[in-house]
């Protein structure tokens, strides 16, 4: 017995000691890598790589998924240290700029100019977004603004009607007003981090008359709109949201809205497409508006994840037809004849929207996002013009760091372990450290 | 003259001698060194520079301005606290866990080593697909099993990542680490001798009382081992603060924050001289705690 316990020990040692790595060998073809993020449309293009195999043989396409906050994160220090680990990587309308203008990603401009792929018919917005002194260096492969989406059989039960534009206050009452034991009346981000808790509490924040820096690049976070901003979205979340929010970013929403777990949810505009997919419980029982409001008349925010080849890959000729392929109209009628028309990327290219199919699919949510989209203004998004261009993120290389901070100061104060000002009085010290290092 | 001369080649080749080992040994010592040390001196280096990855046109020697940052901002001693802290509780209730299931493992069933294999299971998973298992399947307000029986027992659910970060991190790390601890206990379990146990039967010891006067003075120095060896894996504990509380609620330990400063941050700089501090930090308290290991270890092999 005792060398049983004896064997089992050696055993646990050899488990923990026995890492080991298997390179996989690529013979002759080009294996390029692609590291995506694990939303639902990068997962449907992973699932029609195969279509490109088959076309281009020689190269295969192996794909990395992440969640948002690991991506950033490896493909930043991937890329920095230039360690060429991606021959593809997918980053946010934040990163583009910034990185385009440190020579790490290719200019695409000459690339993308045939007319079969169409550049111009890129959504302005978003392509605008995506270039440094007019060179492309990354193109959209779904852009998105924000939308509030809602359960229609859930309000209608409480006979609560919500209008196109409602404002937050609207927003609030009816959230209280369905919310029960098995249902929360909405779902809103709360899991720390920039691009997780801080997207839609920061189109409150500019909504509420609040913003991260003034023209003086001064850090406004413990100003009274910003406080009052933050106070309003943990009381919504205290008295009407759902019970765990620090557990609940994007795929966790989605998944609470789509079993009835939730009653209404204001996040990406792209998460429309998942609830009205062929799969989704709740398909045709949803209503969508317009960001809701305070003082501003829009909220949206505007974003797009883009394919862009890093300056140093080894691979570049291959890489740059896998984009292209990626984000060209016959993608688009890929996905649609394929998996469905309603899975179509939205928010990238203009012609999407006027495809019939299309369409006809998405009609409960095309309009909307379109519309939204043009609306939204990332110049000046608040109540008060700001130095830099973009609505739900400030477009500097510090702002992860010091949203990702301030994000589990409010986390703390959302749970009730501080409170509101307290937070943001701490924030507001690590917002200003690097205001000070743009003056 | 001829006597010392005699000396003095019986001093060479003593000197010889001497060196022989250590010659013997050089390239493992050389490799080791280059191994360890030359990342640590890299490290040093890096840390007296102001190098944030995301401006790459700002590289400059920044002298201390990292150490003053990481003194300045005041992170490091909450983040030494929240260390010390969740590892104590972690090791202090995985010990008592892995003793309980170690007392019943202890007895012969049907089965046994098939219980055995199952209650080990945990420590072997990785430590990454723990955290999501519990943040989805256990902790989970709408689909977790925790919750399922709360709201069952009338309650309503408990965001646990949200209002119990500390705790939900400590009761991961024990599940995970318990059954470390139930073998090296089970091992000193059963090393006891039958003939104490059965003396003490004979004169009537109580279940109870011997477990206390017999069975846990035998176990001390296993008990010693198992919380030296938990203490120096739960330090390292990362996973399940990246995947559920995100360094919220007093769960931001020297591991995490080190990570943020590199890798959200991406403040290369900053992060070498946290790693820095970190290291002269572990050194000292590992100079005082590898003494009463060695202690543990010397006593047990003479006893």
């Amino acid at each position: 017995m005792n060398n049983k316990v004896k064997a089992l020990i050696a055993i646990v040692v050899v488990a923990i000691a026995g890492v080991v790595v298997v390179q996989q060998q690529s013979g002759g073809d080009v294996t390029l890598t692609l590291a995506t993020v694990n939303n639902g449309q990068m997962k449907d293009m992973e699932s029609l790589k195969s279509e490109f195999e088959a076309d281009n043989p020689g190269i295969k396409v192996n794909f990395q998924v992440m969640e948002e906050g690991d991506l950033r994160s490896a493909v930043t220090s991937d890329v920095a240290n230039k360690a060429g680990q991606y021959d593809i990587v997918t980053i946010g309308a934040y990163e583009v700029p910034q990185w385009g203008a440190n020579g790490w990603l290719t200019d695409l401009t000459s690339d993308l100019a045939d007319d079969a792929y169409d550049v111009g018919d890129i959504l302005p917005p978003v392509k605008d977004a995506l270039s440094v002194d007019g060179m492309q260096y990354a193109v959209p492969f779904y852009g998105e603004s924000s939308i509030l989406m809602y359960n229609k059989e859930i309000l209608d039960a409480k006979g609560v009607k919500l209008s196109n534009n409602p404002t937050w206050n609207e927003v609030a009452a009816a959230a209280k007003k369905v919310n029960s034991a098995n249902t929360a009346g909405i779902c809103l981000r709360g899991k720390p981090g920039w691009g997780d808790l801080f997207a839609p509490l920061t189109t409150v924040v500019q909504t509420f008359g609040g913003t991260w820096y003034d023209m003086n690049w001064d850090a406004k976070v413990n100003a009274p709109e910003f406080v009052q901003a933050v106070t309003f979205y943990k009381d919504l979340l205290a008295s009407a949201g759902q019970k765990d929010p620090v557990s609940y970013s994007f795929n966790e929403c989605l998944t609470a809205l789509k079993t009835g777990k939730v009653a209404m949810w204001y996040d990406a505009s792209v998460a429309a497409s998942m609830l009205e997919a062929d799969d989704s419980p709740v398909k045709g029982k949803m209503g969508y508006a317009h960001a809701p409001v305070a003082k501003t008349k829009e909220a949206g925010w505007l974003w797009s994840w883009n394919l862009a080849v890093p300056a140093n890959t080894q691979n570049k000729e291959a890489a740059v037809k896998f984009i292209k392929w990626a984000t060209s109209k016959e993608y688009h009628n890929l996905v649609g004849t394929k998996l469905g028309w309603s899975l179509v990327p939205p928010g990238a290219r203009t012609s999407t929207y006027s495809i019939p199919e299309y369409k006809e699919a998405a009609a409960a949510y095309a309009p909307i996002t379109l519309e939204v989209m043009s609306a939204v203004n990332p110049k000046q998004p608040g109540v008060n013009p700001q130095p830099w261009v973009g609505i739900q993120y400030v477009a500097i290389p510090e702002f992860q760091d010091v949203g990702n901070q301030v994000a589990q100061l409010v986390a703390d104060a959302i749970a009730g372990r501080i409170t509101v000002k307290e937070a943001l009085d701490k924030g507001q010290v690590i917002a200003q450290a690097a205001g000070d290092a743009q003056k | 003259m001829a006597s010392g001369t005699k000396i003095e080649q019986q001093a060479k080749s003593a000197t010889k001698e001497k060196f022989l080992p250590r010659k013997l040994i050089a390239p493992a010592l050389i490799f080791s060194i280059a191994l360890t040390q030359v990342p640590f001196l890299v490290t040093i280096y890096f840390s007296l520079r102001e190098w944030n990855l995301l401006k790459p046109q700002e590289k400059a020697f920044a002298g201390i301005d990292n150490y003053i940052y990481v003194f300045k901002t005041g992170d490091l001693l909450p983040a030494i606290i929240a260390t010390v802290g969740l590892t104590a509780f972690s090791v202090v209730c995985s010990l008592l866990v892995g003793l309980f299931f170690a007392v019943l493992l202890d007895r012969k069933f049907r089965g046994q080593s098939i219980a055995r294999t199952l209650i080990i299971t945990p420590f072997l998973i990785m430590p990454a697909a723990s955290a999501l298992i519990w943040k989805f399947s256990m902790f989970d307000t709408n689909i977790g099993i925790i919750n399922f029986v709360v709201q069952k027992l009338g309650f309503s659910a408990i965001g646990w990542s949200t209002q119990y970060p500390y705790i939900s991190v400590i009761i991961l790390l024990t599940w995970q680490y318990a059954p470390f601890m139930m073998l090296i206990l089970l091992s000193g379990l059963q090393s006891q001798s039958r003939e104490v146990l059965e003396a003490a039967s004979v004169d009537r010891a109580g279940v109870l009382r011997t477990f206390a006067f017999i069975t846990l003075p035998h176990l001390r120095q296993y008990i010693e081992i198992a919380i030296l060896l938990g203490t120096i894996m739960l330090l390292q504990a990362f996973d399940p603060i990246a995947i559920m509380t995100k360094g919220t609620g007093g769960t931001k330990t020297l591991a995490y924050l080190l990570y943020e400063r590199a890798f959200v941050g991406m403040n290369v700089g900053q992060a070498a001289a946290y790693g820095v501090v970190t290291v002269i930090l572990t050194i000292i308290v590992a100079t005082i705690s590898l003494r009463s290991l060695f202690k543990v270890f010397i006593s047990g092999v003479s006893k």
